[in-house]
């Protein structure tokens, strides 16, 4: 996604030759005056704030910052911490139940569609407007309805299967479930747009031709369409991956993290530290943590698209 | 790349459909729909839900019967959360947390737009050395944790006495949509003809001249991105409003989960959904009336998470 600052030198190129034959001093003191609030984000918190935390993590710090440095102590520390953990474990499970999921159900939903539906605006209005709500409504929702004494699972007993069992927040083995199934009602209709765009993006030529070979509708989406959309499914993905990884809101309103420690996650453990815990050394630890997994996912991106611009390279 | 190519696609997922040619009413048609009827109604559901919980008294959600229409509908429950349901010892209800959010996105939504629209401007037309450099840090912002820098944030805040203020819930929200917003308006600034400028360069305008005669007048659309994107995203934030906003701008959200979350006395269910619809009432509203600007927002401002 960072490649797009390089993606189109043209117009600026045109834009810099005439503004270097004009007056370059003042003009260049104008842009750099106007750009200061971003000289300042990119700089001071999205370098120096991270490297500040980073340090941190190899500190004793306990409620204020403290640099007598004690090497890899809070890791060694952090990893042996079974709130630590359960969190660590909690964000692996989420990710990938969550994801997988909201890209299966995602495509499944964009590929229905996609079928020259009538009232397409209406569903899409409908399966998109949960994402519109905050995630501290989504849990709050989801709490209640699924509510032991009075929500889904009283009602459908009430209805005379008294053997219905659906109450994932009460028990610490499944709470993580209801999450999940909370994370992909507001979630999964922006994936569905995503791919939806992708599906729409596919050339009616690839159309004819399946139809003429004889091929199956749901097969050319699955094995012909589905390869060719990596753009769309790249997106949804990252987006995904980000999203997990900050996952905050949708916990403290639906289960704060219980029954127990049995839902806690990283971005929670790290707040829970700065503030009631007082134990910042260990709480930078986590967030370095937390920290790390997006930067593989960025380098790797950036590597594939080095990786394809030396084939064109190679290819011109 | 993504988000380009997402806004480039966002306007092909509001041409028609090209999947397989419907012929008439066969079984797999009304499969088609069986499913996308079935989705919807799972998606509705908590709407649903939401609405009549709200509308009945307590005796009757003792009742157990989530989904039922009430019997005998009441407003209580609205009125209270609005006016009287109570946070630990404050009762006020969900209203000084509604014209806090009032005031931290109208404000925090003006200031982070214009500051990006300058962002832009200045990386499209006058990009000084190193300015790409910047540009790129900015994107990575978009994917850090939130948590990695909160902690050296509070310290900058707490050194220059604003924590817990109201400008620093405003700061915060600009930062953080900074880096969206910045390359909304940067590729936007960018696909505009370049002999725009140049013709501005020749009648001798300059750097500010040019932005805000020229240049802002022109990114309206793209505002118009900007904004629904902004409004929605300030008023649904959760985690700085806990962390920046302090007690006395404390916004809906916060609020709305202080109220759920209350354990003192009987759960009053109603109280709590029609609480929870009076905070999502905004951005819904916003999602409602926007339509297919909205999904171009998404398309662009997804990374935003």
């Amino acid at each position: 996604m960072t490649e797009v600052a390089s993606a189109n030198p043209t117009a600026s190129i045109q834009a810099d030759g005439r503004a270097k034959r004009g007056r370059l001093r003042l003009s260049t003191v104008m842009s750099v005056v106007g750009t200061t609030p971003m000289i300042v984000t990119a700089i001071g918190v999205f370098v120096i704030c991270i490297i500040y935390s980073f340090l941190l993590s190899f500190t004793n710090s306990k409620l204020f910052p403290a640099f007598d440095f004690i090497g890899t102590d809070q890791y060694a520390r952090l990893w042996a911490t079974p709130r630590w953990l359960v969190s660590a474990n909690n964000l692996w499970i989420f990710g990938l139940l969550s994801i997988g999921a909201n890209m299966v159900v995602g495509y499944l939903l964009a590929v229905f569609m996609d079928q020259r539906i009538r009232q397409e605006d209406l569903f899409r209005s409908i399966f998109l407007y949960p994402f519109a709500m905050s995630l501290v409504i989504t849990g709050l929702v989801w709490r209640w309805i699924l509510d032991p004494n009075y929500g889904l699972q009283a009602t459908v007993q009430g209805w005379g299967f008294t053997d219905f069992q659906f109450a994932p927040l009460v028990d610490s083995n499944t709470a993580i479930y209801g999450l999940v199934v909370a994370g992909i009602w507001n979630g999964v209709g922006v994936t569905m747009a995503i791919m939806l765009a992708g599906l729409r993006g596919v050339d009616g030529e690839i159309w004819k031709a399946a139809k003429i070979d004889g091929i199956p509708t749901w097969k050319t989406y699955l094995q012909i369409v589905l390869p060719m959309m990596r753009g769309a499914i790249l997106t949804a993905f990252i987006l995904q991956c980000v999203g997990v990884v900050r996952v905050f809101d949708l916990v403290v309103a639906m289960t704060q993290g219980g029954p127990g420690i049995a839902t806690q996650m990283p971005a929670i453990f790290v707040i829970q530290h700065i503030t009631d815990r007082a134990n910042v050394g260990l709480g930078m630890a986590a967030a370095t943590m937390m920290l790390l997994p997006v930067v593989v996912l960025l380098s790797l991106q950036q590597f594939i698209q080095w990786r394809a611009n030396k084939k064109r390279m190679n290819a011109l | 790349m993504t988000t380009e190519a997402l806004s480039a696609s966002s306007s092909r997922l509001l041409e028609g459909p090209h999947g397989a040619k419907p012929k008439k009413l066969t079984i797999s048609r009304i499969g088609v729909y069986a499913f996308l009827v079935l989705a919807a109604l799972f998606f509705l559901m908590p709407l649903w839900v939401m609405v009549v919980t709200s509308l009945k008294g307590m005796p009757e959600i003792q009742m157990r019967n989530l989904f039922a229409w009430p019997s005998e509908l009441t407003f209580e429950p609205w009125i209270k959360a609005w006016d009287t349901a109570c946070t630990g010892r404050d009762c006020n209800g969900l209203k000084p947390g509604f014209w806090n959010s009032v005031k931290i996105t109208a404000v925090g939504t003006v200031f982070s737009i214009v500051i990006a629209a300058m962002n832009g401007y200045a990386l499209s037309f006058w990009r000084y050395k190193g300015a790409n450099i910047l540009f790129g840090l900015l994107l990575f912002g978009a994917f850090v944790p939130y948590q990695v820098v909160i902690y050296p944030l509070i310290l900058a805040f707490r050194q220059v006495g604003l924590f817990g203020t109201f400008p620093a819930i405003i700061i915060v929200h600009t930062i953080f949509g900074m880096p969206i917003l910045t390359l909304l308006f940067r590729n936007f600034f960018v696909s505009l003809p370049p002999e725009l400028f140049k013709a501005a360069r020749v009648d001798g305008a300059g750097f500010w001249q040019i932005f805000f005669q020229i240049m802002l007048p022109m990114s309206v659309p793209i505002a118009i991105v900007a904004v629904i994107l902004q409004v929605t995203g300030i008023w649904n934030d959760f985690l700085f409003g806990t962390v920046f906003a302090g007690r006395e701008n404390m916004p809906m959200t916060v609020q709305l989960n202080n109220i759920v979350q209350t354990t003192t006395g009987v759960r009053e269910y109603n109280v709590h959904m029609a609480a929870t619809i009076l905070t999502a009432a905004v951005p819904l509203a916003v999602y409602f009336i926007s339509g297919k600007w909205f999904v171009r927002g998404i398309a662009a401002g997804a990374v935003k998470g």
